[in-house]
């Protein structure tokens, strides 16, 4: 959860970003920045270990073998098919309580998470751009919409992520809604005080001046300056939305269980944890350092894209 | 004075009303009945429309938001339908664990965090400053429960030095409250304490570089005295701030926190009320928890007015 970087964002008074040119040169030094470079190699590593999972000696990740429970990593089973042929079960990462293969479990866990945080942020960046461009433009809107985005803000975030999954039957649908709509306050605020201190800019008077539809107003003018803010934004909340789904999963209340996230692989182990550590410590890591890189992105996007956000972090 | 708390008071009324229409209207938005969903699958049908009646869905949905509202404001939070149950007495029961864990965590974090940052701003760029840094991120990025596990297996599993889960209540001895308490305070307070530690080193930066530390170096005065007394005064505000504001993820801390050491608290009521679909808890436990982070940042504006003469209303 970067919640950290929300505040700090939210309560900054941003100034406009003068558009297109100055983004191309600062994207050209995001690319030169370290935290971006290592942030950005371990998410492509995270993608790659995903997308590659049936190829990397992989099994079925929610096909449970009966004589495989609980093994210690670098066991082998052999376990006897639909057929009734012997077959060679080598659990690299261990097993959990029901003879599931961790390493599977782990490698197929790597799409959940990113698809769950890539999801979440695009979701909630286009909502609350949407709702933010409108609310900070037009001003009998504003009063209103914020109020019901302060309220929002008021329920802690997981805990409204967790009160509205139990709205649904579980299932990825879910709880990608259920993250989704916490972060959505945030990214609406952002948007609106970048539009407040727009409206105000000799452009955008000049632009109103000569009878621009609003519709194009926001889009030309308006729209661009908040796209640098949003990249960083999306970015913290993609670190925060994978972080909240594998606490759903391991709370059980999240994704079903038979389904490998990293969270549900914990889930599944931590009654047996003290014997076989295996089932936390190999998702734990992986979800740790996806997190940590996506947060490191952001940091380093930040810093390069959106230097009036970076002196006040 | 008076009248800014006043003002400040009456502000904190409209986000409750929002909190409050988002919890009753939750069991409204979901597709299906309420009723059907309260009776569960087995249910008749005139046990549903049993149900109905009781809760008075016939009704209008203006009167029974009304209805529901005022029977919230004289206290009565309904009945369980999972744990039979008053859910005012429910609470009561679960709320000496929460308290006790959040209190600790709170004093933990903010007696280690505040320094730390401190230290991090005196020595900027140094080794401390990136270790400080460095912590920040980390805390940022591994899930409570991971930390809480690897704790576990490190202090309670292999040292043996305090138990792996549990609670016991401090009437039955303070020694065993608070011995109980030790682990899932650290777990808990990892986030609290790279929230709080950043937001200090900061605000500290900033002012550091003011012409009255220099005069107070000049004059000779103690550097102790310099950071803690002259500097950290007037970085307080951001500091105060964001602990407020952290207590949001401090809630969201407790749910996990609770999970994985077995703490009969709030946060473990409220996964188990989601896991039995227990609405009545699960919309008394998100008003109660959102009203205390309303009241504790409502708080922190008023001790502003307390740490900066500055500041005027």
């Amino acid at each position: 959860m970067s919640v950290e970087p929300n505040i700090a964002a939210s309560s900054s008074p941003l100034t406009a970003v003068p558009a297109a040119r100055r983004q191309q040169s600062s994207m050209a030094r995001a690319f030169r920045n370290p935290s971006v470079l290592i942030g950005g190699l371990v998410i492509v590593i995270m993608v790659a270990l995903g997308a590659a999972a049936p190829w990397l000696g992989t099994i079925n990740p929610t096909e449970p073998h009966t004589s495989g429970r609980n093994k210690l990593p670098g066991s082998e089973v052999t376990v006897r098919d639909d057929d009734g042929k012997p077959v060679k079960i080598a659990y690299r990462l261990g097993s959990d309580n029901l003879g599931r293969d961790v390493y599977s479990r782990v490698l197929y866990g790597a799409r959940i998470s990113i698809f769950v945080g890539i999801t979440v942020a695009i979701i909630s960046v286009i909502a609350g751009m949407i709702i933010g461009l409108f609310s900070g433009y037009i001003r009998w809107l504003d009063p209103i919409v914020m109020r019901i985005m302060d309220g929002l803000m008021a329920i802690p975030a997981i805990l409204l992520a967790i009160a509205l999954v139990s709205l649904f039957r579980a299932g990825i649908g879910a709880v990608i809604l259920a993250i989704t709509i916490p972060e959505i306050p945030r990214v609406v605020r952002l948007v609106r005080s970048v539009v407040l201190s727009v409206r105000e800019e000799p452009y955008v008077e000049a632009a109103i001046t000569t009878g621009t539809p609003m519709l194009k107003l926001l889009w030309r003018h308006v729209l661009p300056n908040t796209i640098a803010p949003m990249i960083v934004q999306g970015t913290f909340i993609c670190a925060s939305a994978i972080l909240v789904e594998a606490i759903l999963s391991f709370l059980g209340i999240g994704i079903p269980p038979e389904t490998p996230t990293w969270g549900n692989v914990m889930a599944a182990g931590k009654d047996v944890f003290y014997l076989f550590p295996h089932n936390i410590f190999y998702p734990g890591v992986m979800l740790a350092l996806t997190v940590l890189a996506v947060n490191m992105l952001g940091d380093g996007l930040r810093d390069t894209l959106d230097p009036k956000l970076a002196k006040r972090v | 004075m008076i009248a800014f708390i006043i003002r400040r008071l009456l502000a904190t009324i409209p986000v409750m009303l929002v909190v409050a229409i988002f919890v009753f209207l939750m069991l409204r938005l979901t597709p299906s009945d309420p009723a059907a969903i309260i009776a569960g699958d087995n249910a008749t049908a005139e046990q549903v429309a049993d149900i109905r009646n009781k809760l008075g869905l016939n009704e209008p949905i203006v009167t029974q938001f009304f209805i529901w509202g005022s029977k919230i404001l004289r206290g009565d939070l309904g009945e369980s339908f999972f744990f039979k149950k008053t859910v005012a007495e429910l609470i009561s029961d679960r709320i000496e664990p929460t308290l006790s864990l959040s209190l600790f965590t709170i004093l933990l974090a903010v007696m280690v965090a505040v320094p730390l940052g401190v230290l991090a701003a005196k020595r900027h760029g140094s080794i401390v400053d990136r270790m400080v840094m460095g912590f920040s991120v980390m805390g940022f990025s591994v899930p409570v429960f991971v930390i809480g596990y690897s704790l576990i297996y490190v202090f309670a599993s292999e040292l043996r030095w305090f138990p792996t889960t549990g609670y016991r209540r401090i009437h039955d001895g303070a020694g065993p409250w608070a011995y109980y308490l030790v682990l899932p305070t650290l777990t808990l307070s990892v986030v609290y304490i790279a929230l709080i530690a950043r937001m200090t080193r900061t605000s500290m930066l900033e002012v550091l570089s003011e012409d009255y530390v220099r005069t107070a170096r000049a004059k000779g005065q103690i550097e102790r005295k310099v950071l803690f007394r002259h500097a950290l005064r007037n970085a307080a505000v951001p500091i105060v701030t964001v602990i407020g504001l952290g207590i949001a993820l401090l809630i969201g801390g407790v749910v996990v926190t609770e999970s994985v050491y077995s703490i009969p608290g709030l946060g473990r009521l409220t996964v188990e009320a989601v896991l039995a679909r227990d609405f009545p808890v699960i919309q008394a436990v998100i008003l109660m928890f959102s009203f205390v982070y309303v009241l504790i940042n409502l708080l922190v504006d008023l001790v502003y007015s307390l740490l900066d003469p500055r500041i005027r209303y």
